[in-house]
Formats: structure tokens, C-alpha cells, sequence
């Protein structure tokens, strides 16, 4: 039965304000009851304020073969960290 | 004990022991659901239901003031001393008698708890106001799996029917009062079951229509759980939920 619903992706939102981070995944026939799946699954111990599923079909990954291109060339500009900057005292908290 | 004080014992006791048995019945399920998380989802409801008792059973030792807590009461009482209505501690069957029972007893729930949320006994209020939003999911999921099922294939639709056939006969003495709930009716403390069942129906309607199954009768209704008259079930449920406390009776975690 299991194996026969699709997955979806749970995104759980701890708190107000926050993002809704990736929390893992569960078996669901639709939209809806992959919502109560989720709830029931990822915030039992009050984890959560707000869900998101989507079918884990719908996400478009990248290439794990592509990595080198993709990332690899960011390892070297650290130039675009903003960390070179004179910040003024008034500016505690960048 | 003065009688005011008995008859808000033995309310509590009913309602402690709706939730204790209920409870019970669904951890049965844990390890055995159809799927991974629709064994959470029910072992949840069963979480949910034992925490609201242990709520109602402290309450109830403290109102009867014979040094007895939720544990002293639930696992060192006997079959003929459980209050409980007959509907929870039918056998679990199929999941969708189990969904069927859940269906019935969670929309009731949520009327009471609704209900007791104004009760005169601010304790009692209390707790209800906790239980109610519990409750208040059961029942929604419960009719989600009723009509999911009830609409669903020719199979599913059987055992939806069957299983609601089943659990027709109980309904009827979830509504049952008698002199004592009156008395606390009048003070404001208890909920007038009665007045509830109109809107439970209307609950029941809507959601059979959803699901294109039909509403019956009680039939043959069957009562006796208030009194401590229960099937042999119950004794088979407790003798599970019983055996350790009741052999090593100081055990602790």
C-alpha cells in the first residue's frame, strides 16, 4: 500500500519568522493527507507552526555529475563574501 | 464521600475511562497499521486519548479522596468497575472498523469537551479545553478515512459499510443520562448528552453523504457500560494493559 502512494517532501516552519526547512518525507494517495502524514510524522513534539509537502516528483534537482561545474568554481571569490567593508559603529548587527 | 462529590467522581471516571480504553484499543495497532505513517497517525490518537485520561483519572482520585491517582485507577481496577461505553472497547476488526469506531466516538467527543470547556468545575473546564482541540482532529481525520473509504473502491466501501454497521448499536449509550449526570447538569458541571445528539447526527449525516454511505438506525441498541456491565472484551484488553502493574505493583520507570 505504502509503496504504492507517491512521496511528498515536508517542510516544517519551527517558528513564526523563520523559513520552512526540509524535514524529510512521507508516503501520501494525495495533497491532503500527505499534510496529516506530515503533521502526524514531523511535529509531534511540537517542531512545527506550519507545513509545506510537495511531491518529491516536482522538484527539480541538479546533477550530482555536474557538481565540479556547478560549485566548484565559487570555492575561490571570497571576494564575494562582504567582508572587506568598514562597517560604521552605528551598524551593530550585520 | 457526600453525594456531590460522588456523582462528579463517577462523571469523571466515565469520561476518564471513554478515553483510557479507546486509548488502549488503538495502541494495538502500533506496529501493524498498513503503512509506517498511518501507524503514527493512530498511535497518536491512542497518545492523545491516554494523556486526556490521565488528566480525568487524577482529577477523579483526587475528588474521591482515597489516595487514588490515574495509575491506582486504571491498572487496579476490574472489568465491572469500568465505566466506559460499550462503542470503545469493541475489538479493533479492520482498520475500517477501527475508523468507524474512531468516526463515532471522536464526533461525540468533540461535542462534550466543546461543551465542558464551560463547565461550572474549573478543573474540569480546563481539561476539556485541552482535549477539545485533540478531539477536535480525531474527528476530522476519522471522517477524512470515512469518507476516503466509504467513496473509495468496492472493497474499501464494503468494510466502511460493515464497519459501520457494526458500531450502530453502540451509539445510542453515548447519549444515555441518568439521575446522577442530571443532578450535574443542573449545577452546571456535566454536559446534557441529549442536547448534544442533534448536532452529533447532523455530523454523522453529513459526512455518511460525503462519502455516499447511508445513516442507520441503532436497531438493537445495546447499554450497560456506565453500570460496569461489559463484554468479555474488555476483560481480554485489561488483562494486557494490566499484567505488569498487577505483578510487580511498586515498579517504577
Amino acid at each position: 500500500m505504502s509503496k504504492d502512494w507517491p512521496l511528498w517532501e515536508v517542510f516544517v516552519r519551527t517558528r513564526g519568522g523563520l523559513d520552512h526547512r526540509h524535514a524529510g518525507s512521507v508516503h501520501a494517495p494525495d495533497a491532503e493527507l500527505a499534510l496529516r502524514h506530515a503533521r502526524d510524522t514531523y511535529t509531534r513534539r511540537m517542531e512545527g507552526v506550519s507545513l509545506w509537502v510537495v511531491k518529491s516528483s516536482d522538484i527539480i534537482a541538479s546533477d550530482p555529475a555536474q557538481a565540479g561545474e556547478l560549485f566548484a568554481p565559487a570555492e575561490t571569490k571570497i571576494y564575494r563574501h562582504p567582508t572587506f567593508y568598514d562597517l560604521p559603529d552605528a551598524v551593530k548587527h550585520m | 464521600m457526600n453525594q456531590p462529590a460522588d456523582a462528579l467522581f463517577q462523571y469523571l471516571l466515565r469520561l476518564g475511562d471513554d478515553s483510557l480504553i479507546l486509548g488502549q484499543r488503538l495502541t494495538e495497532w502500533c506496529g501493524h497499521a498498513p503503512t509506517i505513517e498511518v501507524d503514527l497517525s493512530l498511535s497518536n490518537l491512542a497518545l492523545d486519548l491516554i494523556g486526556q485520561a490521565t488528566l480525568l483519572l487524577d482529577y477523579a482520585g483526587e475528588v474521591e479522596d482515597k489516595g487514588r491517582d490515574a495509575d491506582r485507577l486504571a491498572f487496579h481496577r476490574d472489568a465491572e468497575q469500568f465505566t466506559n461505553c460499550l462503542l470503545v472497547e469493541q475489538p479493533n476488526g479492520d482498520f475500517a472498523q477501527t475508523m468507524a469506531r474512531q468516526f463515532f466516538f471522536s464526533c461525540y467527543s468533540e461535542l462534550m469537551f466543546a461543551e465542558l470547556e464551560t463547565s461550572a468545575d474549573p478543573r474540569l473546564a480546563e481539561i476539556a479545553a485541552k482535549a477539545v482541540k485533540e478531539v477536535r482532529y480525531h474527528a476530522d481525520l476519522a471522517a477524512d478515512w470515512v469518507i476516503r473509504l466509504g467513496d473509495g473502491t468496492d472493497e474499501s466501501r464494503r468494510r466502511m459499510i460493515e464497519g459501520l454497521d457494526w458500531f450502530w448499536r453502540f451509539v445510542d449509550e453515548m447519549f444515555a443520562m441518568d439521575a446522577a449526570e442530571n443532578a450535574l447538569v443542573q449545577r452546571g458541571v456535566a454536559v446534557d448528552r441529549a442536547a448534544i445528539r442533534e448536532a452529533f447526527d447532523q455530523r454523522i449525516a453529513a459526512t455518511l453523504a460525503q462519502a455516499g454511505l447511508e445513516v442507520q438506525a441503532s436497531g438493537w441498541p445495546l447499554s450497560g457500560g456506565r453500570e460496569g456491565r461489559h463484554g468479555e472484551e474488555l476483560s481480554r484488553l485489561l488483562a494486557e494493559m494490566q499484567v505488569l502493574p498487577r505483578a510487580h505493583p511498586e515498579a517504577v520507570w
